[in-house]
Protein backbone atom coordinates (compact mmCIF):
# COMPACT_ATOMS: atom_id res chain seq x y z
CA UNK A 1 0.00 0.00 0.00
CA UNK A 2 1.41 3.30 -1.03
CA UNK A 3 0.46 6.43 0.32
CA UNK A 4 1.78 10.34 -1.02
CA UNK A 5 2.49 13.49 0.10
CA UNK A 6 3.20 16.60 -2.12
CA UNK A 7 4.05 19.95 -0.21
CA UNK A 8 4.22 22.76 -3.13
CA UNK A 9 6.24 25.71 -1.25
CA UNK A 10 6.70 29.25 -3.02
CA UNK A 11 10.25 28.66 -4.01
CA UNK A 12 10.50 24.42 -4.09
CA UNK A 13 8.20 21.54 -4.01
CA UNK A 14 8.71 18.32 -2.37
CA UNK A 15 7.25 15.13 -2.92
CA UNK A 16 7.56 11.86 -0.84
CA UNK A 17 5.95 8.12 -1.24
CA UNK A 18 5.79 6.03 1.79
CA UNK A 19 5.37 2.30 2.09
CA UNK A 20 4.43 0.20 5.56
CA UNK A 21 5.65 3.36 7.57
CA UNK A 22 8.77 3.64 5.57
CA UNK A 23 9.81 6.54 2.95
CA UNK A 24 10.74 4.82 -0.29
CA UNK A 25 11.35 7.94 -2.17
CA UNK A 26 11.27 11.30 -2.14
CA UNK A 27 12.27 14.53 -4.31
CA UNK A 28 12.70 18.39 -4.04
CA UNK A 29 12.36 20.40 -7.05
CA UNK A 30 12.60 24.57 -7.58
CA UNK A 31 9.25 25.35 -7.67
CA UNK A 32 7.56 26.69 -11.23
CA UNK A 33 5.28 29.87 -11.69
CA UNK A 34 2.17 27.98 -11.43
CA UNK A 35 1.09 25.52 -8.19
CA UNK A 36 -0.02 22.67 -10.55
CA UNK A 37 2.73 22.53 -12.68
CA UNK A 38 4.93 22.44 -9.88
CA UNK A 39 2.80 19.84 -8.03
CA UNK A 40 2.71 17.58 -11.61
CA UNK A 41 6.43 17.64 -12.35
CA UNK A 42 7.62 16.77 -8.56
CA UNK A 43 4.83 14.13 -8.22
CA UNK A 44 5.60 12.72 -11.65
CA UNK A 45 9.73 12.22 -10.75
CA UNK A 46 8.82 11.43 -7.65
CA UNK A 47 7.17 8.18 -9.14
CA UNK A 48 8.88 7.65 -12.07
CA UNK A 49 12.22 7.01 -9.38
CA UNK A 50 9.75 4.78 -7.33
CA UNK A 51 8.82 2.74 -10.72
CA UNK A 52 5.02 3.87 -9.90
CA UNK A 53 2.24 5.41 -11.21
CA UNK A 54 -0.41 7.31 -9.89
CA UNK A 55 -2.82 3.99 -10.04
CA UNK A 56 -0.54 2.20 -7.37
CA UNK A 57 -0.67 5.35 -4.66
CA UNK A 58 -4.25 4.25 -2.81
CA UNK A 59 -4.00 8.08 -1.26
CA UNK A 60 -2.48 11.57 -1.11
CA UNK A 61 -2.33 14.87 0.38
CA UNK A 62 -1.49 17.83 -0.07
CA UNK A 63 -0.10 20.95 1.46
CA UNK A 64 1.84 23.80 1.19
CA UNK A 65 1.07 27.35 -0.55
CA UNK A 66 -0.47 26.03 -3.78
CA UNK A 67 -2.29 22.80 -2.06
CA UNK A 68 -5.47 24.24 -3.33
CA UNK A 69 -4.31 23.55 -6.51
CA UNK A 70 -3.14 20.48 -7.15
CA UNK A 71 -5.03 18.01 -9.29
CA UNK A 72 -3.97 14.87 -8.17
CA UNK A 73 -4.47 14.66 -4.41
CA UNK A 74 -7.35 13.43 -2.67
CA UNK A 75 -7.43 15.67 0.12
CA UNK A 76 -5.04 18.92 1.31
CA UNK A 77 -3.96 19.15 4.99
CA UNK A 78 -2.39 23.00 6.36
CA UNK A 79 1.25 22.86 6.23
CA UNK A 80 0.99 23.72 10.16
CA UNK A 81 -0.57 20.29 10.92
CA UNK A 82 2.15 18.75 8.52
CA UNK A 83 4.99 19.86 9.73
CA UNK A 84 4.11 18.98 13.04
CA UNK A 85 3.40 15.58 11.96
CA UNK A 86 6.25 15.00 10.02
CA UNK A 87 8.58 16.48 12.66
CA UNK A 88 7.32 14.40 15.26
CA UNK A 89 7.88 11.30 12.99
CA UNK A 90 11.57 12.63 12.18
CA UNK A 91 12.13 13.25 15.57
CA UNK A 92 9.78 11.58 18.38
CA UNK A 93 10.74 12.94 21.48
CA UNK A 94 10.12 17.02 19.82
CA UNK A 95 7.76 19.39 21.39
CA UNK A 96 8.30 22.55 19.33
CA UNK A 97 9.28 22.74 15.90
CA UNK A 98 10.06 25.98 13.76
CA UNK A 99 9.96 25.85 10.42
CA UNK A 100 11.31 28.59 7.97
CA UNK A 101 10.10 28.18 4.59
CA UNK A 102 10.90 30.26 1.35
CA UNK A 103 8.76 32.63 1.95
CA UNK A 104 7.47 32.46 5.41
CA UNK A 105 8.32 30.72 8.57
CA UNK A 106 6.26 29.00 11.71
CA UNK A 107 6.89 27.85 15.03
CA UNK A 108 4.62 25.43 16.45
CA UNK A 109 4.06 23.36 19.93
CA UNK A 110 3.05 19.67 19.80
CA UNK A 111 2.24 17.93 23.33
CA UNK A 112 3.69 14.59 24.05
CA UNK A 113 1.36 12.41 21.62
CA UNK A 114 1.72 15.10 19.18
CA UNK A 115 -1.32 17.16 18.80
CA UNK A 116 -1.01 21.38 17.87
CA UNK A 117 -1.19 22.75 21.49
CA UNK A 118 -0.07 26.49 19.73
CA UNK A 119 1.14 27.75 16.57
CA UNK A 120 2.09 31.02 15.39
CA UNK A 121 3.26 31.99 11.74
CA UNK A 122 4.19 34.93 10.02
CA UNK A 123 4.24 35.62 6.30
CA UNK A 124 3.50 39.27 6.14
CA UNK A 125 6.88 40.52 6.43
CA UNK A 126 10.09 38.74 4.56
CA UNK A 127 12.14 39.47 7.80
CA UNK A 128 13.10 35.73 9.23
CA UNK A 129 12.13 33.83 6.19
CA UNK A 130 14.18 32.25 3.70
CA UNK A 131 13.50 35.46 1.15
CA UNK A 132 15.79 37.09 4.03
CA UNK A 133 18.80 34.83 3.17
CA UNK A 134 18.08 34.90 -0.29
CA UNK A 135 18.36 38.53 -0.81
CA UNK A 136 21.47 38.83 1.28
CA UNK A 137 23.26 35.57 -0.82
CA UNK A 138 22.15 37.36 -3.69
CA UNK A 139 23.76 40.76 -3.01
CA UNK A 140 27.10 38.94 -1.48
CA UNK A 141 27.22 36.89 -4.61
CA UNK A 142 27.19 33.85 -2.28
CA UNK A 143 25.33 30.83 -2.84
CA UNK A 144 22.91 29.50 0.50
CA UNK A 145 25.07 26.83 1.31
CA UNK A 146 28.26 29.17 1.11
CA UNK A 147 26.08 31.92 3.45
CA UNK A 148 25.55 29.52 6.07
CA UNK A 149 29.31 28.13 6.42
CA UNK A 150 30.95 31.48 6.67
CA UNK A 151 29.70 32.02 10.40
CA UNK A 152 31.89 29.64 11.43
CA UNK A 153 35.29 31.72 10.55
CA UNK A 154 33.71 34.90 11.26
CA UNK A 155 35.91 36.67 14.04
CA UNK A 156 33.49 39.89 14.35
CA UNK A 157 30.17 39.60 13.27
CA UNK A 158 28.11 42.70 11.64
CA UNK A 159 25.02 43.42 13.75
CA UNK A 160 22.00 45.90 11.52
CA UNK A 161 19.92 48.64 13.13
CA UNK A 162 16.50 46.82 12.12
CA UNK A 163 15.51 43.36 10.75
CA UNK A 164 13.58 45.17 7.70
CA UNK A 165 15.12 43.06 4.65
CA UNK A 166 15.37 46.26 2.72
CA UNK A 167 17.30 48.25 5.62
CA UNK A 168 19.63 45.32 6.04
CA UNK A 169 20.19 44.52 2.18
CA UNK A 170 21.65 48.65 1.98
CA UNK A 171 23.86 47.76 5.15
CA UNK A 172 25.25 45.33 3.87
CA UNK A 173 26.21 46.88 0.78
CA UNK A 174 27.36 49.46 2.87
CA UNK A 175 29.51 46.49 4.33
CA UNK A 176 30.79 45.65 1.24
CA UNK A 177 32.06 48.78 0.20
CA UNK A 178 33.71 49.32 3.13
CA UNK A 179 35.95 46.03 2.42
CA UNK A 180 34.52 44.40 5.60
CA UNK A 181 35.14 40.83 5.79
CA UNK A 182 32.50 38.61 4.16
CA UNK A 183 32.56 36.08 7.14
CA UNK A 184 31.80 39.03 9.37
CA UNK A 185 28.60 40.44 6.95
CA UNK A 186 27.62 36.32 6.72
CA UNK A 187 27.36 35.86 10.24
CA UNK A 188 25.51 39.17 11.17
CA UNK A 189 23.20 38.17 8.47
CA UNK A 190 22.70 34.53 10.12
CA UNK A 191 22.56 36.15 13.58
CA UNK A 192 19.88 38.26 12.42
CA UNK A 193 18.03 35.93 10.80
CA UNK A 194 18.46 33.72 13.87
CA UNK A 195 17.09 36.80 16.25
CA UNK A 196 14.13 37.76 14.24
CA UNK A 197 13.22 33.41 14.59
CA UNK A 198 13.91 33.39 18.29
CA UNK A 199 11.28 36.38 18.98
CA UNK A 200 8.60 34.30 16.73
CA UNK A 201 9.63 30.91 18.92
CA UNK A 202 9.40 32.42 22.25
CA UNK A 203 5.89 33.37 21.43
CA UNK A 204 4.99 29.76 21.40
CA UNK A 205 6.67 29.29 24.64
CA UNK A 206 10.26 26.70 24.17
CA UNK A 207 9.69 23.47 25.42
CA UNK A 208 12.38 20.60 24.59
CA UNK A 209 13.15 18.98 22.33
CA UNK A 210 13.48 21.80 19.76
CA UNK A 211 14.00 20.92 15.98
CA UNK A 212 13.91 22.89 12.73
CA UNK A 213 12.35 21.81 9.35
CA UNK A 214 12.17 23.50 6.18
CA UNK A 215 15.65 24.39 4.02
CA UNK A 216 17.13 26.77 6.24
CA UNK A 217 17.62 24.37 8.68
CA UNK A 218 20.62 22.93 7.07
CA UNK A 219 21.87 26.50 7.05
CA UNK A 220 24.82 25.44 10.01
CA UNK A 221 25.26 29.66 10.62
CA UNK A 222 21.45 30.04 11.02
CA UNK A 223 20.83 26.98 13.47
CA UNK A 224 23.94 27.25 15.62
CA UNK A 225 23.34 31.45 16.26
CA UNK A 226 19.51 30.28 16.96
CA UNK A 227 20.52 27.92 19.74
CA UNK A 228 22.54 31.08 20.85
CA UNK A 229 19.03 32.87 21.26
CA UNK A 230 17.23 30.50 22.61
CA UNK A 231 19.92 29.02 24.50
CA UNK A 232 18.66 25.69 24.28
CA UNK A 233 20.03 22.98 22.16
CA UNK A 234 18.29 22.21 18.92
CA UNK A 235 17.96 18.54 17.80
CA UNK A 236 19.19 18.15 14.44
CA UNK A 237 17.39 15.86 12.02
CA UNK A 238 19.44 13.46 10.73
CA UNK A 239 16.93 10.53 9.40
CA UNK A 240 16.02 12.55 6.13
CA UNK A 241 16.56 16.04 4.69
CA UNK A 242 14.53 18.44 7.03
CA UNK A 243 13.20 20.36 4.08
CA UNK A 244 10.86 16.97 3.11
CA UNK A 245 9.23 17.61 6.82
CA UNK A 246 6.02 19.08 5.62
CA UNK A 247 5.92 16.56 2.48
CA UNK A 248 6.85 13.44 5.21
CA UNK A 249 3.75 14.54 7.48
CA UNK A 250 1.28 14.79 4.48
CA UNK A 251 2.28 11.07 3.59
CA UNK A 252 1.31 10.24 6.70
CA UNK A 253 -1.61 11.65 7.02
CA UNK A 254 -2.48 9.87 3.45
CA UNK A 255 -1.56 6.85 4.87
CA UNK A 256 -3.53 7.14 7.54
CA UNK A 257 -6.49 7.65 5.37
CA UNK A 258 -5.71 4.56 3.69
CA UNK A 259 -5.86 2.20 6.37
CA UNK A 260 -9.06 3.46 7.55
CA UNK A 261 -7.30 5.75 10.66
CA UNK A 262 -5.22 3.83 12.32
CA UNK A 263 -1.68 5.15 13.21
CA UNK B 1 18.14 89.30 11.03
CA UNK B 2 18.85 86.27 8.41
CA UNK B 3 18.48 82.96 10.36
CA UNK B 4 18.89 79.31 8.35
CA UNK B 5 17.91 75.79 9.07
CA UNK B 6 19.38 72.91 7.12
CA UNK B 7 18.01 69.25 7.51
CA UNK B 8 19.92 66.37 6.26
CA UNK B 9 17.90 63.81 5.71
CA UNK B 10 18.47 60.17 4.12
CA UNK B 11 18.51 60.80 0.91
CA UNK B 12 17.77 64.50 0.24
CA UNK B 13 19.27 67.56 2.14
CA UNK B 14 17.61 70.80 2.44
CA UNK B 15 18.52 74.42 3.63
CA UNK B 16 16.17 77.42 4.39
CA UNK B 17 16.73 81.22 4.53
CA UNK B 18 14.84 83.21 6.53
CA UNK B 19 14.69 87.17 6.90
CA UNK B 20 12.46 88.75 8.90
CA UNK B 21 9.82 86.07 9.34
CA UNK B 22 9.76 85.37 5.47
CA UNK B 23 11.51 82.50 3.65
CA UNK B 24 14.30 84.17 0.92
CA UNK B 25 15.57 81.10 0.03
CA UNK B 26 15.22 77.24 0.05
CA UNK B 27 17.42 74.27 -1.40
CA UNK B 28 17.04 70.68 -1.74
CA UNK B 29 19.93 68.60 -3.19
CA UNK B 30 20.27 64.62 -3.09
CA UNK B 31 22.32 63.79 -0.07
CA UNK B 32 25.87 62.34 -0.41
CA UNK B 33 27.58 59.56 1.51
CA UNK B 34 29.01 62.53 3.60
CA UNK B 35 26.63 64.38 5.92
CA UNK B 36 29.37 67.23 6.44
CA UNK B 37 29.57 67.25 2.69
CA UNK B 38 25.68 67.64 1.71
CA UNK B 39 25.10 69.93 4.23
CA UNK B 40 27.81 72.13 3.28
CA UNK B 41 26.86 71.86 -0.74
CA UNK B 42 22.95 72.77 -0.20
CA UNK B 43 23.69 75.55 2.23
CA UNK B 44 26.30 77.39 -0.13
CA UNK B 45 23.57 76.64 -2.70
CA UNK B 46 21.04 78.45 -0.43
CA UNK B 47 23.12 81.47 0.18
CA UNK B 48 23.67 82.04 -2.78
CA UNK B 49 20.65 82.20 -4.15
CA UNK B 50 19.52 84.54 -1.24
CA UNK B 51 21.97 86.61 -2.25
CA UNK B 52 24.08 86.78 0.83
CA UNK B 53 27.16 85.15 2.41
CA UNK B 54 27.70 82.42 5.07
CA UNK B 55 28.45 85.55 7.81
CA UNK B 56 24.97 87.29 6.91
CA UNK B 57 23.68 83.78 8.96
CA UNK B 58 22.70 85.08 12.53
CA UNK B 59 21.75 81.81 13.66
CA UNK B 60 21.57 78.29 11.93
CA UNK B 61 19.67 74.87 13.52
CA UNK B 62 20.57 71.80 12.12
CA UNK B 63 17.92 68.81 11.87
CA UNK B 64 17.50 65.51 10.21
CA UNK B 65 19.48 62.14 10.52
CA UNK B 66 22.85 63.41 9.75
CA UNK B 67 22.36 66.77 12.17
CA UNK B 68 25.48 65.76 14.54
CA UNK B 69 27.65 66.06 10.87
CA UNK B 70 26.44 69.85 10.15
CA UNK B 71 29.47 71.87 10.57
CA UNK B 72 28.11 75.22 10.94
CA UNK B 73 25.10 74.93 12.53
CA UNK B 74 25.11 77.00 16.16
CA UNK B 75 22.63 74.19 17.64
CA UNK B 76 19.93 70.90 16.68
CA UNK B 77 16.68 70.46 16.93
CA UNK B 78 15.12 66.55 16.79
CA UNK B 79 12.92 65.73 13.37
CA UNK B 80 9.91 65.54 15.08
CA UNK B 81 10.01 69.62 16.65
CA UNK B 82 11.22 70.68 13.44
CA UNK B 83 8.27 68.89 11.29
CA UNK B 84 5.84 70.31 13.93
CA UNK B 85 6.92 73.82 13.71
CA UNK B 86 7.27 73.91 10.06
CA UNK B 87 3.85 72.70 9.55
CA UNK B 88 2.43 74.96 12.09
CA UNK B 89 3.71 78.14 10.40
CA UNK B 90 2.89 77.05 6.87
CA UNK B 91 -1.16 75.65 8.21
CA UNK B 92 -1.58 77.54 11.00
CA UNK B 93 -5.14 75.79 12.26
CA UNK B 94 -2.75 72.24 11.72
CA UNK B 95 -3.35 69.68 14.60
CA UNK B 96 -1.88 66.34 13.01
CA UNK B 97 1.49 66.12 10.37
CA UNK B 98 1.90 63.30 8.01
CA UNK B 99 5.59 63.18 7.18
CA UNK B 100 6.97 60.55 4.70
CA UNK B 101 10.77 61.02 4.03
CA UNK B 102 12.89 58.80 1.85
CA UNK B 103 13.75 56.36 4.38
CA UNK B 104 11.16 57.08 7.54
CA UNK B 105 7.29 58.09 8.15
CA UNK B 106 6.45 59.72 11.19
CA UNK B 107 2.95 61.14 12.17
CA UNK B 108 2.96 64.14 14.87
CA UNK B 109 -0.10 65.86 16.70
CA UNK B 110 0.03 69.25 18.09
CA UNK B 111 -1.82 71.10 20.10
CA UNK B 112 -3.79 74.56 19.24
CA UNK B 113 -0.48 76.78 19.84
CA UNK B 114 1.65 74.33 18.00
CA UNK B 115 3.39 72.17 20.48
CA UNK B 116 4.12 68.66 19.98
CA UNK B 117 1.43 66.38 22.01
CA UNK B 118 2.27 62.97 20.71
CA UNK B 119 4.01 61.03 18.07
CA UNK B 120 4.65 58.18 16.16
CA UNK B 121 8.03 57.00 14.15
CA UNK B 122 8.57 54.19 11.59
CA UNK B 123 12.63 53.78 10.44
CA UNK B 124 11.89 49.92 11.63
CA UNK B 125 10.05 49.06 8.38
CA UNK B 126 10.68 49.94 4.28
CA UNK B 127 6.81 49.86 4.12
CA UNK B 128 5.34 52.91 4.49
CA UNK B 129 8.18 55.31 3.82
CA UNK B 130 9.45 56.49 0.13
CA UNK B 131 11.46 53.79 -0.11
CA UNK B 132 8.76 51.23 -1.09
CA UNK B 133 8.01 53.91 -4.28
CA UNK B 134 11.38 54.12 -5.01
CA UNK B 135 12.25 50.18 -5.08
CA UNK B 136 9.06 49.49 -7.09
CA UNK B 137 9.29 52.29 -9.62
CA UNK B 138 13.05 51.07 -9.96
CA UNK B 139 11.59 47.43 -10.94
CA UNK B 140 9.20 49.29 -12.89
CA UNK B 141 11.95 51.28 -14.64
CA UNK B 142 9.69 54.76 -13.95
CA UNK B 143 11.49 57.75 -12.64
CA UNK B 144 9.89 58.52 -8.72
CA UNK B 145 9.07 61.51 -9.86
CA UNK B 146 6.56 60.07 -12.78
CA UNK B 147 4.86 57.93 -10.46
CA UNK B 148 2.43 60.21 -9.74
CA UNK B 149 1.27 61.52 -12.74
CA UNK B 150 1.23 57.64 -14.21
CA UNK B 151 -1.54 56.78 -11.35
CA UNK B 152 -3.62 59.68 -12.70
CA UNK B 153 -4.34 57.12 -15.64
CA UNK B 154 -5.39 54.14 -13.54
CA UNK B 155 -8.60 52.92 -14.55
CA UNK B 156 -8.90 49.13 -13.18
CA UNK B 157 -8.84 48.60 -9.51
CA UNK B 158 -5.78 46.51 -8.16
CA UNK B 159 -5.04 45.86 -4.52
CA UNK B 160 -1.45 44.06 -3.56
CA UNK B 161 -2.65 41.56 -1.22
CA UNK B 162 1.62 42.45 0.50
CA UNK B 163 2.23 44.93 2.74
CA UNK B 164 6.34 43.84 3.16
CA UNK B 165 8.11 45.60 0.25
CA UNK B 166 10.11 42.59 -0.35
CA UNK B 167 6.82 40.59 -1.36
CA UNK B 168 5.06 43.45 -2.90
CA UNK B 169 7.62 43.51 -5.57
CA UNK B 170 7.30 40.15 -6.57
CA UNK B 171 3.78 40.51 -6.72
CA UNK B 172 3.97 43.20 -8.69
CA UNK B 173 6.08 41.51 -11.18
CA UNK B 174 3.68 38.75 -11.66
CA UNK B 175 1.09 41.54 -12.04
CA UNK B 176 3.19 42.94 -15.19
CA UNK B 177 3.55 39.64 -16.38
CA UNK B 178 -0.33 38.90 -16.14
CA UNK B 179 -0.27 42.22 -18.50
CA UNK B 180 -1.62 44.63 -16.10
CA UNK B 181 -1.35 48.63 -16.87
CA UNK B 182 1.44 49.90 -15.67
CA UNK B 183 -1.02 52.78 -14.29
CA UNK B 184 -3.42 50.71 -12.52
CA UNK B 185 -0.31 48.78 -10.76
CA UNK B 186 1.27 52.45 -9.74
CA UNK B 187 -2.41 53.51 -8.29
CA UNK B 188 -2.24 50.15 -6.30
CA UNK B 189 1.45 50.98 -4.86
CA UNK B 190 0.42 54.30 -3.88
CA UNK B 191 -2.60 53.00 -1.66
CA UNK B 192 -0.17 50.45 -0.30
CA UNK B 193 2.57 52.84 0.95
CA UNK B 194 -0.03 55.00 2.01
CA UNK B 195 -2.53 52.45 3.97
CA UNK B 196 1.04 51.50 5.92
CA UNK B 197 1.45 55.46 6.38
CA UNK B 198 -2.33 55.73 7.63
CA UNK B 199 -1.76 53.04 10.27
CA UNK B 200 1.00 54.02 11.93
CA UNK B 201 -0.67 57.92 12.05
CA UNK B 202 -3.98 56.37 13.55
CA UNK B 203 -1.65 55.14 16.50
CA UNK B 204 -1.79 59.43 16.92
CA UNK B 205 -5.45 59.61 16.77
CA UNK B 206 -5.80 61.85 13.41
CA UNK B 207 -7.29 65.12 14.04
CA UNK B 208 -8.57 67.39 11.32
CA UNK B 209 -6.57 69.90 9.84
CA UNK B 210 -4.12 67.79 8.61
CA UNK B 211 -0.88 68.31 6.17
CA UNK B 212 0.98 65.70 4.79
CA UNK B 213 4.96 66.96 4.33
CA UNK B 214 7.93 65.20 3.17
CA UNK B 215 9.43 64.46 -0.27
CA UNK B 216 6.67 61.73 -0.90
CA UNK B 217 4.00 64.37 -0.47
CA UNK B 218 5.10 65.92 -4.12
CA UNK B 219 3.69 62.70 -5.30
CA UNK B 220 0.14 63.88 -6.46
CA UNK B 221 -1.15 60.15 -6.49
CA UNK B 222 0.40 59.78 -2.61
CA UNK B 223 -1.13 62.66 -1.69
CA UNK B 224 -4.58 61.56 -2.80
CA UNK B 225 -4.17 57.87 -1.29
CA UNK B 226 -3.18 58.97 1.65
CA UNK B 227 -6.35 61.19 1.89
CA UNK B 228 -8.11 57.72 1.19
CA UNK B 229 -6.56 55.77 3.49
CA UNK B 230 -6.87 58.49 6.66
CA UNK B 231 -10.54 59.82 5.47
CA UNK B 232 -9.71 63.42 6.00
CA UNK B 233 -8.87 65.94 3.67
CA UNK B 234 -5.12 67.32 3.61
CA UNK B 235 -3.79 70.40 3.29
CA UNK B 236 -1.19 71.12 0.51
CA UNK B 237 2.07 72.88 1.83
CA UNK B 238 3.88 74.99 -1.01
CA UNK B 239 7.11 73.13 -0.71
CA UNK B 240 6.24 70.20 1.69
CA UNK B 241 9.94 68.87 1.09
CA UNK B 242 11.06 71.61 2.93
CA UNK B 243 9.01 71.71 5.89
CA UNK B 244 11.81 70.05 8.26
CA UNK B 245 14.46 72.50 7.20
CA UNK B 246 12.25 75.53 7.50
CA UNK B 247 10.90 74.62 11.31
CA UNK B 248 15.11 74.42 11.85
CA UNK B 249 14.82 78.10 10.29
CA UNK B 250 11.94 79.21 12.69
CA UNK B 251 13.87 77.64 15.75
CA UNK B 252 16.98 79.65 14.97
CA UNK B 253 15.05 83.16 14.85
CA UNK B 254 13.31 82.18 18.35
CA UNK B 255 16.59 82.32 19.56
CA UNK B 256 18.07 85.16 18.12
CA UNK B 257 15.10 86.58 19.53
CA UNK B 258 15.60 85.28 23.03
Amino acid sequence: MYAAGCDVGSLTSKAVIMKDGKIIESVIIKSKARPWESADEVMNIVLSRAGLTMKDIKYCVGTGYGRDKISFINEAVSEIACHGKGARWLVPSVRTVIDIGGQDCKALRLDDKGNMVKFITNDKCASGTGRFLEVMAKVMHLNLDELGEMSARSRQPITFASACTVWAQADVIQHLNDKVPIEDIAAGVNNAMASRMSTLANNIGLEKDVCMTGGVAKNSGVVNALEKHLGIRIKRIRREDPQLAGAIGAALFAAQKATGGAQ
Amino acid sequence: MITAGCDVGSLTAKAVIMKDGKIIASEVILASAQPEKSATDVMKRAVKKAGIKMEDIGYCVGTGYGRKHIPFMNSEESEIACHAKGAVWQVPSVRTVVDIGGQDAKAIRVDERGNVERYVYNDKCASGTGRFLEIIADALDIKLEDLGALSGKAKEKLTLSNQCVVFAETEIISLVNDGKEIADIVNALHQAVANRAASLARGILVEPDAVMTGGVAKNSGMFAALERALGVKLYKVEDPQINGALGAALFAADKLNG
